[in-house]
């Protein structure tokens, strides 16, 4: 099946001359969860905001469900969602008002009972006739939300969705995204949370300084790039780590009753054996072991560091 | 054409109107009965009429031209400059909807509250002064006509506004000086020559001018090159917002 979003060659320059797109190629799946990760000022909005309309590209093409955005922006933005990365509403609406304003701005007849149901999934049905002004923040992000559900939208971008959202918030929305993914809605989300990703993700993307450095499967991210860690929980604490491990990776902790390893699991010889030996030989003794994955975020820093 | 997005907004720029009727609606009928209290009553006792008609009438058509363009300016150029300012425009420009499709919601909910505010100008003034309209099409066709057009040009100047004071800045330091000068007050056969040239370049009396001969069989400049005038600033208007949308100024930049 063709991709749902086609970004091919998109570049953007700024009339001051600030290239923040520099040729971009990306291919969304229909019904994937994709995330986007990048520091601040990569071009993570700005590459939105291209595909959403909000920005006009200076080159490239760019399309939603073969639709292009430029011909045939009609049919392209009316498959689109969007939940931007600030709270914009207009603060003296109501919350019924201003959800079926949305739904009417994207050419649909109006329809209550789906607004009612938006609402009622987002937990701001007894908040309909409350002004937009009278919200908490992360009522507010609901309510966001609510305006780019309204038009049933088939992709959904969420910029920064949980940025500031307290906990139970977080959940409830990572719970939203998962219903919505089944009922076959392609979500692209962009996060400074690494956990988000890894816990939502089907595939995670990496922008940096305008560029795409990497698009993969998040599974397959995590082995491939995912570096091991095996923790030694040492009998009696260390002064320093002995000369004769030096050619290993060894960190030692503060109070020196922990030894950390860290090694590449895709390694032939990862070295796990020999440091036990090793450690077994020079009289080092442990009480405890353990290994752990590197999380998506220790590859994500490693990543837009060797960039910089 | 996307005929229910065009419904929405406009629907929400009339109920944005409704909710702020004090700002509105009663303000400018406070400001426009205050003109007829100075300027009627105490400049009108010392002129009794210009051209056969008495003086308090004579201001009535000037008096909504003064109200319909600041008015126009001010819905249109705040109803554009408030979304991109809070950045509730991000919906807007990620709608399903053409330049045109926006330009005749929002222009048309601003142009619908000038008429509305013009008419009941023309009903508080028909307390104080007894009025006659000798051509009652023409009369609302410049009405409708001005207020379209004014409100083009405050639409212009939302999107061209980068903070709330150059807003302000068109309908404060040009508009209301024009209207001032433009013949509101006054013929402009009782202004000495040179003024009375210099007048003539200003667009607001054509205006003014053209609406009041709508009133009153009289005008200062003839009622042709009046609508001539109007139709040549829609025209402006209308080429500036195309060049506007075309190249995304200030908007999709």
């Amino acid at each position: 099946m063709p991709s749902i979003i086609s970004i091919s060659g998109v570049t953007k320059t700024y009339a001051t001359g600030f290239k923040a797109l520099k040729e971009i190629n990306l291919d969304i799946e229909r019904g994937e969860i994709f995330a986007l990760l990048g520091p601040n000022g990569a071009g993570k909005t700005t590459l939105i905001s291209i595909v959403c309309g909000i920005v006009n590209r200076s080159s490239g093409t760019v399309t939603v469900d073969g639709y292009d955005i430029g011909r045939d922006y009609r049919a392209a933005r009316s498959l689109i969602g969007l939940v931007p990365q600030e709270l914009t509403i207009d603060a003296f609406e109501t919350v019924w008002a201003t959800v079926s304003y949305s739904r009417g701005l994207f050419g649909k007849p109006a329809n209550p009972a789906f607004v009612e149901k938006v609402l009622r999934d987002l937990s701001l049905w007894d908040k309909k006739d409350a002004k937009a002004i009278t919200l908490s923040g992360g009522m507010k992000r609901r309510l966001m939300i609510a305006k780019a559900l309204s038009h049933e939208p088939r992709v959904l971008f969420l910029d920064e969705p949980t940025a500031g959202v307290d906990v139970e918030l977080r959940q409830d929305m990572w719970a939203m995204v998962r219903r919505l993914r089944e009922d076959g809605v392609t979500i692209i989300l962009t996060t400074h949370y690494i956990e988000e990703a890894e816990a939502m993700a089907d595939r995670v993307g990496v922008i940096n300084r305008g560029e795409i450095v990497l698009v993969e499967d998040k599974a397959e991210l995590m082995r491939t790039l995912g570096r091991k860690r095996l923790l030694l929980e040492l009998r009696s604490p260390l002064a320093t780590i002995p000369e004769t491990f030096s050619r290993y990776a060894l960190e030692l902790s503060p109070d020196g009753d922990r030894l950390t390893y860290t090694y590449d699991n895709q390694s032939e010889r990862p070295g796990v054996a020999s440091l036990l030996r090793d450690l077994e030989t020079a009289g080092i003794q442990f009480r405890d072991i353990d290994t752990q994955n590197s999380s998506l975020e220790e590859i994500f820093v490693n990543l837009v560091r060797k960039d910089a | 054409m996307n005929l229910r997005a065009v419904w929405a907004i406009y629907k929400m720029e009339m109920a944005r109107a409704f909710r702020t009727v004090l700002q509105s609606i009663v303000s400018p009928v406070i400001s426009t009965s205050l003109y007829f209290v100075v300027f009627g009553s105490a400049i009108g006792s010392r002129i009794t009429e210009i051209d056969g008609i008495s003086y308090g009438a004579f201001i009535v058509p000037g008096l909504i031209m003064l109200s319909l363009l600041t008015q126009s300016i001010s819905n249109a150029s705040f109803a554009i400059y408030f979304p991109k300012f809070v950045g509730s425009i991000y919906e807007l420009l990620s709608a399903p909807v053409s330049y045109l499709e926006i330009i005749i919601a929002y222009v048309g909910g601003a142009a619908t509250k000038s008429i509305i505010l013009g008419l009941i100008i023309l009903a508080t003034a028909s307390l104080f002064v007894p009025l006659t309209i000798e051509h009652p099409f023409w009369m609302l066709s410049f009405l409708v006509l001005t207020s379209v057009t004014f409100s083009l040009f405050g639409f212009i100047i939302g999107i061209w506004a980068k903070s709330f004071e150059q807003l302000q800045l068109v309908p404060l330091l040009i508009i209301t000086p024009l209207t001032f000068l433009g013949g509101s007050f006054y013929s402009i056969d009782m202004l000495p020559g040179i003024w009375r040239t210099v007048t003539l370049f200003n667009p607001v009396l054509y205006l003014v001018s053209g609406f009041r001969w709508s009133f009153y069989g009289k005008s200062d400049v003839s009622i042709g090159i009046s609508l001539g005038m109007t139709v040549v600033f829609l025209l402006i208007c209308i080429a500036i917002v195309a060049w506007i949308f075309r190249t995304g100024y200030r908007l999709r930049n």
